[in-house]
């Protein structure tokens, strides 16, 4: 009975556990039960995508009102393989966020912090399983709500208006999602994905679908920071409490990228999208100037955190660069590079969370040496930043081979080389850690000598170890891409 | 507090009938327009109503924060225990077909439950949100 | 009719949408964003509700004597909505405070200044 459940509850138990935690309160109680419940969220989606690999998308009736009536929660290849990346993301934070978030934040607040990491697990968990357009956009704001609260949560007082700035653009963005949404249900009738799908093309009058489109695309660029509608992402990912960086960048652009996605492939159709509409070559424009711009802008950094952040914004443009091939090639190196730079960037913010904690900051100063100080926490910053570049044998290599595979088959061979070429910017900002890190003598700043607590030490080295297992044995990822692809291009799987 | 011996006779006199209107509200939900939404805004105007009068203290005794704050999470979990009795009782989550053994009346009773946990819900974070921003020099200079 | 008028409930969506996202972008005060995030938020309302009326049309409670019901999807979708809304604008008046406590002011501007004086920042 429990297994015919599990969409429902792989949404429902996060979210039940958040006012559980209020009601209880006390802090060591409070970080039990958010970690269990994202725990068996984690184990929910992994037998949800192994149902789905096995029989087949999976749709579920919120409430047993049938479809395209009540709600559906539908899971599929692709979103499946989503939920494993967001549920496992918060289980690995979760236990990490009981030190680093307790220097953080106010002991008697602590229970808030845990229950709203809860809300933003449920509500990015929600987005990816929900078969309805405007539940997304509920979900949507629940987790944006949380991650605003979240990122506010900083130490350092600009996180508030990293927060606020956030919150103004995301904002914004939901609701040009959901004006897009208004005008799809307005010429289709529904808000269910799949028969908006199958009702859009007996729509007589293009035009409102193409206005649509351009909201739609425009809000969930802002959220998942397209360049040049990035610009709350370095700030916010830079004065988080790391915990809180690690987790909403490993998962809160992913997401997004999947409605983005979702929507292009699983309700305007590839034909709108591509041939009415230019919008691969607009892709792939925004794409290179985020890579190119982004990537030149984090060799400036000063701070090791906003570095990361900017990286991210590069990483994004990789991932949109694959939407842009609109090929399955393409799309495939999209959906894994997206699963892969989460994986990476949570293991670097987790890493350099340590760092910040034991220094009392990030900065290009306090890594001086730091390879003497904290050994492991610096081999594995260098590890996971060689998954950031690309290095072969780690996960990063990866994405950037299906990305160079699909740029060839498309006879770009510019593209290709542009690939290969903007993997250097990166080289040069993972080499400006190692040289503070292995070749600097420790300075003034330098934190004393002695790890990180084994409890943020542990979760930061499983994703290390991650990267460079996915960079091995691509079986699951590579497999999860391949069927997402052919699943958003209407082949057979 | 208000001086105001008209604003405070009037203020006690009307409070009772704003609470017995979010009731009416609450419950009449099932029959016209209404439902634990607006009865909960309704309910907690009637508070932030007396706190204005009688001031904020006086409104923080009588509804004091941890319960508000134990309101917000509890109406959200009786939610989410109705959807989950669903499940329980052989449904799907939120399935209140189930919950009865005439299907009509069991979405009338999951109705009913659901409802009342947004009414609790929503009055609590509408108490919380006032008390937060109307106490928040207070609560600064008694550094909490 | 002209299109003009026969649309009129669309012209007032898009220059409460157009209203409100100007008064984000171009006012500096924090507060005053809010407000117009507000005003761009409530033509979304809008953009929902005015279609689902059926003028002469009532509630959709099956009766006697009762033929044309209005659409009662997007009024619960806009509830909900609604409620989003006010969640967000707490959230930012919330956010505004701290800020105000921190940095003594609610203009961007001074706030930014702030910031750079005290190194770092942008």
């Amino acid at each position: 009975m429990i297994a015919g459940q599990l969409p429902a509850l792989v949404v429902v138990v996060p979210l039940a556990a958040a006012p559980l935690v209020v009601l209880v309160r006390r802090p060591v109680a409070a970080f039990a039960i958010a970690t269990a419940a994202c725990a068996f969220s984690f184990f929910a989606a992994l037998l949800l995508a192994a149902e789905v690999a096995g029989a087949g998308p999976i749709s579920y009736a919120l409430g047993s009102w049938p479809p395209p009536w009540g709600i559906e929660y539908r899971v599929d290849a692709f979103n499946a393989f989503v939920l494993v990346l967001v549920s496992g993301a918060a289980t690995v934070v979760a236990p990490y966020g009981w030190r680093a978030v307790a220097a953080e934040v106010r002991r008697d607040q602590l229970y808030l912090y845990h229950a709203t990491f809860c809300l933003c697990v449920a509500g990015l968990l929600g987005m990816a399983i929900t078969g309805d357009a405007f539940n997304l956009f509920v979900f949507m704001e629940i987790a944006s709500l949380a991650s605003y609260i979240l990122i506010a949560l900083g130490r350092d007082r600009r996180a508030l208006l990293a927060a606020y700035q956030y919150l103004i653009l995301g904002t914004i963005g939901a609701t040009f999602y959901v004006i897009g949404v208004g005008l799809l249900y307005l010429v289709t009738g529904t808000l269910n994905i799949a028969d908006m799908a199958a009702r859009l093309p007996a729509v007589p009058d293009l035009r409102p679908v193409l206005a649509a489109l351009a909201f739609v695309t425009v809000g969930v660029s802002l959220k998942l920071a397209l360049f040049p509608l990035h610009f709350w992402l370095p700030n916010a990912y830079a004065y988080a409490p790391s915990a809180v960086s690690a987790f909403l960048s490993a998962t809160a652009t992913k997401v997004s990228v999947y409605v983005l996605l979702r929507f292009y492939f699983g309700v305007f159709g590839l034909p709108l999208v591509v041939e009415t509409l230019p919008m691969p070559q607009i892709l792939l424009a925004l794409s290179i100037v985020a890579i190119v711009s982004a990537s030149l802008v984090a060799l400036w950094q000063t701070d090791l955190k906003r570095l990361f952040a900017y990286s991210s914004v590069a990483q994004i443009g990789y991932i949109t660069l694959g939407i842009g091939m609109a090929s399955r090639e393409g799309l495939t190196a999209a959906v894994v590079h997206l699963f892969n730079h989460g994986v990476t960037k949570g293991a670097l913010f987790l890493l350099v969370g340590g760092v910040a904690l034991r220094a009392g900051g990030a900065g290009f100063a306090s890594l001086r040496g730091l390879a003497r100080a904290m050994p492991l926490t610096a081999l594995g910053i260098t590890l996971a930043g060689l998954s950031l570049i690309g290095v072969p044998g780690t996960a990063g290599f990866v994405s950037k081979w299906y990305l160079v595979i699909g740029a060839i088959e498309a006879g770009r061979w510019w593209l290709a080389a542009l690939v290969v070429a903007t993997s250097l910017i990166a080289v040069g900002y993972v080499w400006r850690f190692v040289e503070a890190a292995y070749l600097a003598e420790p300075g003034p700043a330098t934190p004393a000598r002695g790890e990180a607590s084994p409890v943020m030490l542990a979760p930061a080295w499983l994703l290390v170890a991650a990267c460079l297992w996915f960079g091995f044995d691509t079986s699951f990822t590579v497999t999860s891409a391949r069927r997402a692809a052919a699943l958003l291009l209407g082949g057979a799987p | 507090m208000t001086r105001l011996l008209v604003l405070r006779i009037v203020a006690k006199i009307l409070i009772p009938f704003m609470l017995m209107f979010a009731l009416y509200v609450q419950f009449h939900g099932d029959f016209g327009p209404g439902g634990g939404f607006q009865a909960g805004v309704i309910g907690a105007a009637a508070i932030v109503f007396y706190a204005l009068i009688f001031g904020l203290p006086a409104a923080r005794r009588m509804v004091p924060e941890p319960v508000v704050e134990t309101m917000v999470a509890l109406g959200v979990f009786l939610y989410a225990g109705v959807g989950l009795l669903g499940v329980a009782l052989g449904g799907n989550y939120l399935d209140y077909f189930v919950l009865a053994a005439d299907p009509v009346a069991g979405q009338h009773r999951g109705i009913f439950w659901v409802e009342a946990g947004v009414a609790i819900t929503v009055s609590g974070v509408m108490l919380k949100i006032f008390y937060m921003f109307a106490g928040r020099r207070r609560d600064l200079e008694e550094g909490r | 009719m002209s299109a003009f008028a026969s649309h009129y409930s669309y012209w007032v969506t898009v220059f409460l949408m157009a209203t409100g996202l100007y008064i984000v972008i171009a006012r500096g005060n924090l507060l005053k964003k809010l407000i117009g995030l507000g005003i761009f938020q409530t033509s979304v309302y809008l953009l929902y509700i005015a279609p689902g009326k059926l003028i002469g049309g009532t509630a959709p409670i099956v009766a006697e004597g009762f033929r044309v019901y209005s659409n009662p999807l997007p009024h619960v979708l806009i509830l909900t909505a609604i409620v989003v809304g006010v969640a967000t604008l707490a959230l930012g008046l919330a956010i505004v405070v701290r800020i105000r406590e921190a940095y003594g002011s609610t203009e961007e501007d001074e706030i930014l200044a702030a910031d750079r004086a005290s190194g770092g920042g942008g």
